[in-house]
Formats: structure tokens, sequence, C-alpha cells
């Protein structure tokens, strides 16, 4: 316990904060590669996944490639990006996308997929064209397990994060880095509590998105 | 090739290690989850709460974990007990929930069916809802294994000896075979362990082919 007092003790200081690797900048890079990551899957994997849920076509690969994307070691994808591509961004941001894309495009698939066919089989019968059909029923019916996939994602990437470290990129991960290396457990312990923090605070913006959006009419 | 060769002992005592830590946890977690998931089917109106608390570890990164862990259970970083402890935690965030699904899915009147002809609470339990629930836990135990199994290696760079040592060696001194083969064996791994699971389910389970759908995240 008396290292979770230096711990915390370290993280409430002056010195951890300044200068360009202190904690403020080391979250702000944290949070910043997670919103690249992200944005980038986002944009390549909801097509995919709505396409997929939508005409049913691809599912069986779709399932495959998502099963075996959780068997994939997050280490192995960083240090592997990085002795082809070298040290710095470009090698943990292609783990990232890795990552973050088969969750994303299961929870859009899924999403579309669990919207009751009766509903949009009368859409259809009312005359919708398949694009109205998925952007006026499919869509908003399934938003929330759509949402479920970015936050999944979202939270694979904020842990990744914390390794991009360990091939050369900042992050939180860089004093959790620095305080194994020089045995200064205080450093470790405090960008950890930091990076739990960053992680649950995400996740709970996400809770409320999800439970917001439920209050709205016509969005489940 | 070669460099996997020259170094297969060596990988296969790897595997072995990482078998070791990741094992323990899958079954802790799958444990635990039982009385966590059934107690939380009972609830009611607290089933959200506890659940939503429980998959809340969920949302925690690894190796944070890793090291904040020894604080709260007296271990050390480098320990693979506290390696284990941590992925149970993991596996139990993932599993309470398909647990309390699963038994969820029991239906009211085959429990009340069970009491009526004679069955203790216990007896009933274990007779009649676990193995009615079985197909599902299965389910959920399929995707706490292979998301253990792959996250073991993130210890090795804390110096726990797991298949990720292949992945902090080889990135050292440049090898890229060695990660390579460090993320072949891994996936290797959770497959064989899946298939042993599912093997494992049609012998305790005869009764009915599980119906799995263990894809969507």
């Amino acid at each position: 316990m008396n290292q979770l007092v230096e711990a915390l003790h370290w993280v409430l200081s002056a010195e951890a904060w300044t200068g360009p690797g202190g904690l403020g900048a080391r979250t702000a890079e944290h949070l910043w590669y997670t919103l690249i990551a992200v944005g980038l899957s986002v944009l390549v994997a909801l097509p995919a996944g709505l396409i997929i849920g939508h005409t049913g076509r691809g599912r069986a690969v779709a399932v495959l490639s998502t099963g075996a994307a959780r068997a994939l070691p997050t280490l192995g994808l960083i240090t592997l990006a990085a002795l082809a591509v070298g040290i710095g961004l470009t090698a943990p941001m292609i783990a990232f996308v890795v990552l973050a894309v088969p969750s994303i495009i299961a929870g859009a698939y899924s999403g579309v997929e669990a919207v009751d066919r009766r509903v949009v089989d009368a859409a259809r019968a009312q005359g919708l064209s398949p694009w109205q059909v998925l952007t006026t029923v499919e869509v908003p019916l399934g938003l929330r397990m759509i949402l479920g996939g970015i936050r999944l994602a979202t939270l694979q990437v904020i842990a990744t994060a914390t390794l991009a470290a360990y091939v050369g990129a900042g992050g939180l991960g860089r004093p959790l880095f620095l305080g194994l290396r020089n045995h200064d457990y205080a450093m470790m312990l405090g960008a950890s509590l930091m990076v739990i923090a960053v992680a649950v605070l995400v996740d709970a913006m996400f809770v409320i998105a999800q439970r917001t959006l439920r209050r709205i009419p016509g969005i489940v | 090739m070669e460099w996997i060769l020259a170094n297969l002992p060596r990988i296969l005592g790897l595997t072995a290690d990482h078998l070791l830590l990741s094992l323990p946890a899958v079954a802790a977690a799958f444990l635990i989850s039982l009385p966590v998931g059934r107690l939380a089917d009972r609830l009611g109106r607290l089933r959200e709460p506890l659940l939503g608390s429980v998959g809340l570890l969920y949302a925690i990164p690894s190796l944070p974990l890793f090291i904040v862990l020894p604080i709260l259970i007296g271990t050390g970083v480098r320990d693979s007990l506290n390696v284990i402890v941590a992925l149970t935690l993991f596996g139990l965030a993932l599993m309470a929930r398909s647990s309390a699904d699963a038994f969820a899915a029991v239906s009211e009147d085959v429990r009340l069916a069970a009491t009526a002809v004679g069955h203790s609470r216990w007896g009933g339990f274990l007779t009649v809802e676990l193995p009615l629930a079985g197909p599902a836990l299965l389910a959920g135990l399929r995707v706490v294994s292979v998301s253990t199994i792959s996250m073991v290696s993130v210890s090795a760079v804390l110096g726990v000896t797991s298949l990720g040592s292949l992945f902090t060696d080889g990135f050292q001194r440049g090898i890229v075979p060695s990660i390579v083969a460090g993320i072949v064996m891994t996936v290797l791994l959770a497959v064989v362990v899946d298939l042993l699971l599912v093997a494992l389910g049609r012998w305790i389970m005869p009764w009915q082919r599980p119906r799995i759908r263990a894809g969507a995240a």
C-alpha cells in the first residue's frame, strides 16, 4: 500500500506533468493515437460491416476472421510491424487498425442482423430502396450494437497504445516503460493508474452515449 | 524456417509455459463465473449493475493491471501467480455475462418441475440447470479461452516467460522468424484448445450437439 501512496504522490507531483514528456502531454498523445486509429478503422470497417449485415454476403468470412483476430497476440503484431517498418508510430498504428477493424465489423453486421426481419420486410414492402432500408431502418435500430463494436475497438486500441511505447512511440506507455527500465516502481505504477483511468473514463463515456441513444425515439 | 527448426525445443518449452499461465486462469474464470452468473440471473433489478461492474474489469488494459495487481494481492510483478490472477479477472469479466445469460435461458417451468419431482436446490442446480445451461456456457468459455491465450504474451514485457518472450527477444535482436513463430504458435494453441473444448463439450453433453455462435463479439 505504501507503494500506492508513492505512486499517487508521483502522479500528483508537478514534475510528472511538466515538459513535453509530462503526463498531460502523454495522455493527450494516448488519446490522439486512439482517435486516429479508431477513426481510420471506422472508415474501413463500418461500411464493410453494414454491407455484410444488409446483404448477408461475406458473413462466413467475417465471422471466421473476427474469431481469428481475437487469437492474434497484440505484442506480436506490434513487434513484427516495428521490425518491418521501423521504430515510430507507423508500426503501432498498423497493429491498432488490425485489432480494431474486426470488432467494428462484428458490431456492425450483428447490429444490422439483429433487426427484426419483419420490420425490414415491412419497410421494403412500403417501397423503400435498399439504401433507405439501411439508413432509416437497419442502422437506427441496430445503432446500440454498432456503437458497442466501436466501444470494444476503442478499448482495445487504448490498451494497445500502452504497448506502443515498447517500439518507440509515445503515449502513457512511455513513463510506464521508463519506470520499468529504471526500477522506478512509483513511476511505473502511477503511469499504469493513469492508463486505467483513461480507459475507464472513455468506456464510461460510451456507456452514457449508448444510454442516451436509447431515450431517442426510433433508436433502440 | 531454419531459425525455427534450430530453436524448436525452446519454442515448445515456451508453449508449455504459455499453457501453464493461461489454463489455470481460464479454469478459474469459468468456475467463478458459475455462482456469479447464477446469482446475477436471480437478482432481477440488480442483475445489470452486478454484470456491468464485473464487465468493467474488461475496460482495464492488461499491462497496467499486471503492474497494479501486485499492490492488491501482494505478489511480485514477475510472479506467474500475478499474471494468472489478472487473466482470471479478465476472463471473469467476459464469462460472467455469458454465464448469467446461460442460466437465464433455462426456463422457469423447468426449474419448478425439478423442484416438483423432489430435487433439492443443489440437486436441481447440478442435474437440471447446469446441463441445460451447458451449451451456452461452453460458447462463452471458448471466447474466454481464445482471448486469454492471446493476452498472456503481454506479460513478457515484464519478464514473465511465455510465447510472448519470442516477441520481446525477437524485437530486441531483430529476428523476424522469432516473432512470426510466436504469433503462429499462439494462434495454433488457441485453435487446439478450442477444438479440445468442443470435443470435451460433446463428450460431457452427448445429448445435444452444441449449437455454438462464438463469432459475434
